[in-house]
């Protein structure tokens, strides 16, 4: 079993096609959408949690692949900017996912990627905007 | 019993005994009050947050030929200033926005770019846009002004911070049911959080909480620079309720303070967005407590679990002026990450940085150990807990047109 956050971006001549559907159906893979969005010039990003056996995992991603949609895995794309980052904390409790967590010794802030599900509730609240999305 | 004189010559000396306000708690915990007073000359505290009463005034320097701004316009970067001054004087608040800001037309306001962005820049060394205009006059005779300006340029460039250095702040959370966002940050419904805003046993009021050795004319650092405490703040509010370890269990002293904008560091003062809120600017302070005696030294050594502030729901409470609470937490539960109010846990969240406030009281420790810094002498009290001065609500008097 693997399990995998990814963000994908599809051209725009892929918007209208189910790809997503052909990963269940073909690949036998689970999702779990956690962002969706198409654009104005119809370029869509989805950002979802892809789960499976590792073969299919790796078929999956290669049939996106073929297909011209982009991947990228997730943790890229949701960073602290610590040049920014006051260490208040404020970001803390809103958290859903305890990606932001604050040490008890430094009262340091950290982010931990990994748990990150990229909701963006701490890029806006974060009143010095260290928090950073670059899909 | 020590005096600041002598704290000085021990400065000057390089002899001098410094300890930031954490050290000082388990300087006293180990060797007593009495020997931990004799030993410490001078206890260093800090404080880092948003201050929204921040605020900076200029004097851009005469044009060829003249222009008035004083009772024109003027805007830094499109953002207004204040220019019912001078000619040439303007002040800018941390708090403004640009005229056309949608401010919370889009639910809730972003507040991206305002006065307290515009000071950051400004003490970062970037040029920034002056648009101003005045009326003219036979002396003035200019009508329009467009000119990048630079710190490094301006005649004067002073820091001025009418409310700041909260002695003691509220816990806030939210009881309605939707998600409000307030300058204690963003509130989840239900209780979903509680955000306090006090560097606690960091906090240079808390630490000196009858204003014994803090007063009108303290040196301090402030935003980077050697800075000034120059009257009481704005609110000020001596007169609540207080422990008997003399800290008050509500938001109670303030400081007004003033600095050198050319001196200071972007390090230390940060525009800040609150979202559905506005801008502010996040400052930081950090003020030197001599320790003249047993008492000072007994109340710079107050920690987070002897330190009480108040829940206040800012969904009806604060917004209504109703003054209940519910109920009372120290600050080392706030920093634990829960709290219990009404029964249920609630993970809490901080605007204060204490990381940023312990940095400041080192920071101000290795520069007084360096003898960079000496302590002033105050040149008046700030009032004080028996002092009759309290902080009032609006009494509200419609007026009739006739």
């Amino acid at each position: 079993m693997t399990s995998k956050r990814i963000v994908l971006h599809f051209p725009h001549r892929l918007v209208d096609q189910p790809i997503v559907y052909k990963l269940v159906k073909d690949f036998d893979l689970s999702f779990n959408i956690l962002k969706a969005s198409v654009t104005p010039q119809e370029e869509g990003l989805m950002v979802l949690e892809l789960s499976g056996s590792e073969e299919n995992f790796d078929k999956g991603v290669m049939y996106l692949q073929s297909c011209g949609v982009k991947i990228q895995p997730l943790s890229q794309d949701v960073v602290r900017n610590e040049a920014k980052c006051t260490d208040c904390g404020v970001c803390v409790p809103i958290c859903p996912t305890l990606a932001l967590t604050i040490d008890s010794a430094t009262r340091k802030v950290s982010f931990d990627d990994a748990k990150c599900i990229a909701c963006e509730l701490c890029v806006k609240i974060c009143p010095t905007r260290a928090m950073e999305v670059h899909f | 019993m020590k005096s600041i004189k002598e704290i000085n010559e021990r400065i000057k000396k390089g002899q001098v005994v410094v300890a930031t306000a954490e050290e000082i708690i388990d300087l006293v915990a180990k060797k007593g009050v009495a020997r931990a007073s004799r030993e410490v000359d001078v206890v260093t505290t800090g404080t880092f947050g948003p201050m929204c009463s921040s605020g900076a005034y200029f004097n851009i320097g005469h044009s060829k030929p003249r222009i008035k701004v004083g009772g024109g316009t003027c805007k830094l970067n499109d953002i207004p200033a204040y220019c019912g001054l001078a000619a040439t004087d303007i002040f800018l608040g941390a708090t403004a926005l640009p005229d056309d800001d949608p401010r919370n037309k889009v639910f809730p306001g972003e507040f991206k770019y305002g006065g307290g962005h515009v000071i950051q820049e400004l003490v970062s060394g970037k040029d920034i846009r002056l648009e101003a205009t005045g009326y003219a006059t036979d002396c003035y005779p200019r009508k329009k002004l467009e000119t990048l300006i630079n710190i490094r340029d301006l005649n004067e460039a002073v820091l001025l911070n009418i409310r700041n250095c909260y002695q003691n702040y509220n816990v806030a959370v939210n009881l309605s049911d939707k998600m409000i966002y307030t300058y204690m940050g963003a509130l989840k419904p239900r209780l979903g959080n509680a955000n306090y805003c006090s560097a606690g046993q960091l906090s240079p009021l808390l630490k000196d909480p009858h204003y014994r050795t803090i007063g009108i004319g303290t040196r301090i650092f402030l935003g980077g620079a050697s800075g000034y405490i120059i009257w009481h703040g704005t609110q000020h509010n001596p007169m609540v309720k207080r422990k008997d370890n003399g800290v008050p269990e509500a938001p109670a002293g303030t400081l007004a303070v003033i600095g050198d904008l050319k001196e200071m560091s972007p390090r230390w003062l940060l525009g800040s967005s609150m979202l559905g809120y506005g801008v502010s600017l996040s400052v930081g302070i950090g003020v030197p407590i001599p320790v003249l005696d047993e008492e000072v030294c007994a109340s710079a050594a107050v920690r987070d679990e002897e330190i009480y502030a108040r829940i206040v729901d800012y969904s009806v409470a604060y917004p209504q002026m109703n003054p209940e609470s519910l109920g009372e937490v120290n600050y080392a539960q706030l920093k634990s990450g829960k709290i219990t109010v009404n029964g249920s846990e609630v993970p809490t969240g901080a605007l204060s940085s204490y990381a940023k406030a312990k940095e400041i009281s080192q920071e101000l420790k290795s520069r007084i150990q360096k003898g960079e810094f000496f302590l002033s002498e105050p040149q008046a009290p700030l009032p004080g807990a028996e002092s009759g001065y309290t902080c009032r609500p609006l009494k509200e008097r419609p007026f009739f047109s006739t």
